[in-house]
């Protein structure tokens, strides 16, 4: 899978990680897609629902806010297409409880933020049989695409 | 006949369907319904026969594990949702 996102909407990615460092940032990405592309056309950012103490290593967001970003995503006509989140101080690689937690068929964004910066920004896709995931590939568009 | 609404992430499984009629007197035989409908559902709503740690199903504005989790009682007009929670670390 080929995910396209404008540089506007990782920049919102990226300074959502750099705004919760030392903490986990995470969000939700709406967008459409077709064949093997999947085309980013709007950004999320939401707030780490974990307890504070966990919030270094851990992110979870609300089911309110899943239902509420699905229902925005179907009012613009868009599809909820995946979640972004932030490494602090870690590579943007998913872990294994990133794993034990992630749905199927989502792009999954992970953004690697060290002492307060954003670095490098990778997706993520789980496998069909949940063995671990598969890096897409990550096309950043010069153009914004917005619904 | 219940309904259940299927998160997206979820609706490859069940044809593209966003919401699934199903059958049962309480959420657990509605959820079983439902597997039965599409297995390719089940290893992504349980783990060794329990809902996964992060499914949530509501009956309306409420979580099941607030209620009687999967005895609940369901009639023809429940409409049930799978809500999951996105988490990670």
């Amino acid at each position: 899978m080929q995910i396209v996102l404008s540089r506007e909407h990782l920049a919102r990615v990226e300074q959502h990680g750099e705004r919760s460092y030392p903490n986990e940032g995470a969000g939700f990405l709406l967008g459409h897609a077709a064949g093997d592309t999947v085309t980013i056309s709007a950004v999320l950012p939401l707030e780490n629902r974990r307890e504070a103490s966990a919030q270094h290593n851990r992110y979870e967001l609300a089911p309110q806010d899943y239902l509420r970003a699905e229902l925005e995503a179907a009012a613009r006509g868009l599809s909820l297409v995946g979640v972004f989140h932030s490494h602090p101080d870690h590579p943007a690689q998913p872990s294994e409880f990133d794993r034990e937690h992630a749905l199927p068929h989502f792009s999954y964004l992970i953004t690697s933020v060290r002492g307060g910066r954003a670095g490098a920004t990778h997706a993520w896709r789980l496998r069909e049989d949940r063995s671990g995931f598969d890096e897409d590939a990550l096309t950043i568009s010069q153009e914004e695409d917005t619904v | 006949m219940a309904r259940i609404r299927i998160p997206t992430p979820l609706r490859p499984y069940t044809g593209g369907q966003e919401h699934v009629t199903v059958s049962g007197r309480t959420v657990g035989e509605a959820l079983a319904d439902l597997t039965r409908q599409y297995p390719e559902l089940e290893r992504h709503l349980f783990n060794g026969g329990q809902l996964r740690s992060f499914v949530n199903v509501f009956v309306g504005e409420e979580d099941i594990r607030h209620l009687d989790g999967p005895h609940t009682p369901v009639t023809e007009n429940t409409q049930l949702l799978i809500i999951p929670s996105i988490a990670g670390g």
